[in-house]
């Protein structure tokens, strides 16, 4: 890298300033604006809600406090827990598909660039095509439920995206619950993987949080109501019909990162772990999948980002009104442009921006991290 | 890196190849076939329980009303991805240059602060960009869009470049130093000739992800200044929808984009797996 | 260097392309969701307005999406951002005086009705849902009536049923089909319609009165009369066809003519799609009746034109609401549309049978405002509304409905 002398340093700092202060404005400023919104009652009473100079009111937490305990947003706390649903089989059903097809588009078979580019072609589209053109296969009467008919079996009756079953079905309540339980796994997890390293301080902390959490879990947290009755949420069945238009869209995306990394993996250590006996299914669980970790990390994120913010696809799909497609992002669209209730689509845009932050800044932080010292 | 030999024959596959990838494939093409079939019909033909069969004829008008309905809407999509794609490109490639040849203390901070940008969800900062292209006059105006795709991808082109220019070794721009060049003329004779295979992925790219942008596009847009991907969404969000304007419409809008993955795709690929764009 | 001067020479290319920009003689812009089947009627007032005012170039901005949900979020971001639409449809009471009038964004048209005399030519009950605060906010072009009834008569002389007259008579009937053999004898369609649904049950539990009395606030959703509304609506939609979230309104009519239904609840504009589209011939093919425990009611819903604060056409604006609120102009859209207009000297020979039918209705009964068609409740109550029948949908439990509904309104300050 080269380093710059002083005048020069200067100039590339004035290169970079347009694009720093754009950023600063749009990005940073926004957002400020944004958690400040999010704090105030703009939107309760309609008279101020699209007057010309709205006059705010602070209320601090208030409407963080509604959506997550208050009676009448139940629909955000559905969308929550859709959208950690979502997450994690958008992201299980792209790294598995993704990882199959580019282990089998590496051995080269006849027509590979033919079948790359098919595979990878719809992520050339945007959502909003994806979503019109599954939106059509997925009537309840006709497209996909109709093809069995063309093999002489009976037609599916699947409702898709109009389906209003929901499984896995938990109270809202008991999702403190949860959480402390699954911390007290990852401390416990830690605190094993710190004994082993021989970081007596460390894992002795982890081990005590694991063990608070646990008995928090186990005890106060049960009794800890969060709502005045019991609301169950779980895992709507028509999301199902969004998972497989998401994932066929970017499902190529995540064969051409592992085909990046399997084009990293030598030859030589496949040829030698044949010689020594391995079987081919050996091979790729213990050498291949390991060495394509951080792709799959790499994957996990990005991937991971798009489906917490996911709204133009199940806005092309099942469009705003389908209760049970309801995610986050579009929560906020329609709370702020048609409830006209600017500071909860606010806050709901911030809880959005957290959950993404906490993925992205540690991830970037090591990025970085790790460029520093190569 | 290339150390593997392709020792594999071709041939010699392990049973499950080709039917796995087969049924792939009939996996990825079912809603190309259905678009189409569903496109050429007659919007009377159209209904559920035929969905699957082949038209009785081929209707070409559902795509001669889809394009009548969506020209100027094509006009505005054009104007925004291409001048915003310039812009952007230029300016990532500036930038690049300065973070991965002319970094001074703190350049890393820097580049770390325009990164973040690229992941933030749109609508965490959707109604105080509402509320500032609407104070400086560009609400309903396709440069108020072209404005903010462009500064919406300072961190992805930045990044792109950055990493590109990263490979440059750094005796070359040395040995132009030498020669008695500055800043702006190290840019001119050295790196910007070089750019080129990034400047490929970085307006494919771009290009892409600004022509199927949708969420700027439906709350900083007016009628005139629509882009394509709202009206598209408009067009199957009606009431008794028939089905072969929309199916028509998405493969109208579907073609730019495709079209430039078809004939470039191979330099975004190769881009791609050169670990440009893994985020 | 080259490549350089290239991407400039692009830019240019393209700044000069998009900067050509129409500049007409005068204009006037028009917003509305009437595409598709309602197209025909908002474009015969246009072609009149055209050749009365033929400098005048029509801009007709539509954005297609039931009962305008997608129209009010796309005009909202419109009027945000200072670029309000000469003229834009909304429907005639709270949708437009909650949210609109209250931000002071409308121009009062008091003045232009007291100048034209309009005051006289429309029904008193419908002028009060219009005004508020001694202003008068839009021109109602048309009226709708939310609580009607479709079957065939044919189908249910087969059957042996006739049209029931209260929800209680409707539930035996529904019974008896069912037993029968037809599986849902009542056909529903995706979310809004539920509400429809839903609006005429409470009409039929409460009465016009009670019914007025929940958007005064002067009745809580969470009394016990409310309740009942709830637990009512529960029993009937037992009756209703699985797979009702995939049908547009259409396609459950469509059910209905077919005969895999005997009733369905739709406003009226069902008849124009029977008529229209459906090639039917009212009272000889289909029959109505007043929702069951309605008689004598007319819940109605107007879509209705305003001009907002600022519109940078205002004279063509004033002369399209003088066309919209004319004999004339009503007598030319009505027709094709399938309503009927709000105007009592409108000439009844250009009606069809059902139209007429209406009209007799509308100028005897007593008059209500749909809720779910935007006359009784602002729009911050009705989007939400959603979410309680989506609560009531997902656990049929009545009392966490009707708590609910309760909160939004008091969260809203319904009747304040």
């Amino acid at each position: 890298m080269k380093r710059a002398t002083w005048k020069s340093g200067i100039g590339g700092f004035l290169v970079l300033l347009p694009s720093l202060a754009l950023l600063a404005v749009f990005v940073y400023w926004f957002i400020a604006k944004t958690v400040y919104s999010s704090l105030t009652d703009w939107g309760r009473d309609p008279a101020q809600a699209l007057a010309l100079k709205p006059v705010l009111r602070f209320i601090g937490l208030d409407n963080y406090r509604e959506l997550f305990t208050g009676l009448i947003d139940g629909r955000f706390r559905q969308d929550m827990v859709s959208t950690l649903f979502f997450t994690f089989f958008f992201i299980l059903g792209c790294l598995s598909l993704g990882l199959v097809l580019a282990i089998l588009v590496d051995r080269k078979p006849r027509g590979e660039g033919l079948f790359r580019s098919i595979f990878l072609f719809p992520f050339s589209l945007s959502f909003v095509v994806t979503g019109t053109i599954w939106r059509w296969l997925l009537q309840p009467k006709g497209g996909i439920n109709r093809l069995p008919t063309l093999v002489g079996l009976p037609p599916g009756d699947f409702a898709w995206l109009t389906s209003r079953q929901q499984v896995w079905r938990f109270d809202w309540s008991l999702l403190p619950l949860f959480f402390a339980l699954l911390l007290a796994l990852l401390f416990a997890f830690l605190a094993l993987s710190a004994l082993r390293a021989g970081r007596r301080r460390g894992a002795g902390i982890a081990a005590v949080s694991a063990l608070l959490l646990g008995l928090w879990a186990l005890g106060p947290g049960r009794s800890l109501k969060l709502l005045d009755f019991p609301e169950l949420h779980g895992f709507n069945l028509a999301f199902i019909g969004i998972l497989v238009a998401a994932i066929w869209q970017m499902a190529g995306y995540t064969m051409a990162l592992y085909l990046a990394g399997l084009r990293g993996i030598p030859e030589e250590l496949r040829e030698a772990a044949l010689v020594d006996g391995a079987t081919e299914w050996q091979i790729h669980t213990r050498i291949i999948l390991p060495l394509l970790a951080p792709v799959t990390l790499s994957a996990m994120i990005i991937l991971g980002h798009i489906s917490l913010k996911i709204f133009d696809l199940v806005f092309a799909m099942a469009g705003p009104d389908n209760g049970s497609t309801d995610v986050p992002a579009l929560l906020m669209f329609i709370t702020t442009f048609r409830g006209n209730q600017f500071a909860k689509g606010a806050a709901i845009g911030v809880i959005l921006l957290v959950l993404v932050a906490v993925i992205i800044l540690p991830y970037l932080r090591s990025q970085l991290r790790r460029e520093e010292l190569s | 890196m290339r150390g593997r030999t392709r020792g594999r024959a071709r041939a010699s596959q392990p049973w499950p190849t080709y039917p796995v990838l087969a049924a792939a494939t009939c996996f990825f093409l079912l809603p190309v076939y259905m678009m189409l079939v569903t496109a050429l019909k007659q919007p009377i033909d159209i209904n559920l329980d035929t969905a699957w069969s082949l038209p009785a004829s081929l209707n070409w008008s559902s795509f001669s009303q889809a394009l009548a309905a969506f020209l100027p809407k094509l006009r505005n999509s054009f104007v925004l991805a291409i001048s915003a794609t310039a812009i952007s490109a230029l300016l990532g490639s500036l930038n690049g240059y300065v973070l991965s040849k002319w970094a001074f203390p703190g350049s890393r901070a820097l580049f770390a602060f325009m990164l973040f940008g690229m992941f933030i969800p749109y609508q965490a900062i959707l109604i105080p960009l509402f509320g500032f292209i609407k104070a400086i006059g560009l609400y309903g105006s396709i440069w108020g869009l072209v404005l903010v795709h462009v500064v919406y991808g300072l961190p992805i082109t930045t990044l792109i470049f950055r990493n590109y220019y990263a490979e440059i070794p750094d005796s070359l721009v040395e040995s132009t130093q030498i020669d008695g060049a500055g800043f702006f003329g190290i840019y001119r004779w050295v790196v910007f000739p070089l750019s080129m295979p990034a400047f490929v992925v970085v307006v494919i790219w771009q290009f892409t992800q600004i022509w199927n942008e949708f969420l700027f596009a439906v709350s900083l847009s007016n009628p005139g200044s629509q882009p394509i991907t709202v009206a598209l969404a408009q067009l199957s969000g009606g009431e008794a929808v028939k089905w072969n304007l929309p199916m028509a419409g998405a493969l109208l809008a579907a073609l730019p984009t495709l079209l430039v993955y078809v004939l470039f795709g191979k330099y975004f690929i190769r881009g791609l797996l050169a670990g440009s764009v893994k985020g | 260097m080259k490549r350089f001067m290239a991407v400039v020479l692009v830019l240019v290319c393209v700044f000069l392309f998009a900067a050509q920009s129409a500049s007409a003689q005068g204009k006037l812009e028009i917003f509305s969701w009437w595409a598709g089947d309602e197209g025909p009627a908002l474009q015969a007032l246009i072609d009149r307005y055209s050749t009365l005012y033929p400098t005048i170039g029509v801009v007709n901005s539509t954005v297609t999406g039931g009962s305008g949900v997608n129209a009010r979020a796309v005009l909202k971001t419109r009027m945000l951002g200072g670029d309000p639409p000469d003229s834009f449809q909304v429907h005639a009471g709270q949708e437009l005086i909650g949210t609109w009038v209250v931000a002071k964004r409308m121009e009062d048209l008091a003045p232009l009705f007291k100048s034209e005399g309009w005051t006289a030519k429309f029904p008193a009950g419908l002028v009060a849902l219009l005004s508020s605060k001694g202003g008068i906010w839009s021109v109602p072009v048309n009226i709708h009536r939310s609580n009607v009834l479709w079957y065939l008569p044919a189908k249910l002389k087969e059957w042996g049923v006739t049209a029931p007259k209260t929800w209680d008579e409707f539930l035996s009937t529904c019974a008896a089909l069912r037993a029968k053999g037809l599986q849902s004898p009542l056909v529903v369609g995706e979310s809004w319609t539920y509400q429809h649904l839903w609006e005429s049950v409470a009409l039929g539990v409460l009465g016009p009165d009670d019914w007025s009395a929940l958007w005064s606030g002067k009745l809580k959703f969470n009394d016990p009369k409310a309740v009942k509304v709830w637990e009512t609506f529960g029993k009937v939609l037992s009756y209703a066809n699985a797979d009702a979230s995939g049908l547009s309104w259409q396609q459950a009519t469509d059910r209905l003519v077919k005969g895999d239904a005997a009733f369905n609840i739709m406003g009226d504009w069902a008849a124009g799609y029977m008529v229209t589209t459906l090639k039917l011939k009212p009272n000889a093919d289909f029959g109505w009746a007043a929702s069951p425990g309605t008689a004598g009611v007319f819940m109605m819903l107007s879509d209705s034109f305003g001009i907002p604060l600022g519109v940078k056409n205002h004279d063509a604006a004033v002369k399209w609401i003088k066309l919209l609120a004319s004999k004339e102009g009503q007598d030319i859209f009505n027709p094709l549309k399938g309503s009927i207009a709000a105007r009592l000297d409108s000439d009844m020979t250009k009606y069809n049978a059902y139209s007429q039918s209406a009209a007799k209705d509308w100028q005897s009964g007593k008059i209500v405002g749909s809720l779910v068609h935007g006359a009784v409740a602002p729009e911050s109550f009705n989007s939400q509304f959603g979410t309680v029948m989506d609560i009531f949908l997902n656990g049929m439990n009545a009392k966490a409905a009707a708590n609910a509904a309760q909160a939004i309104a008091d969260q809203v300050g319904l009747g304040k």
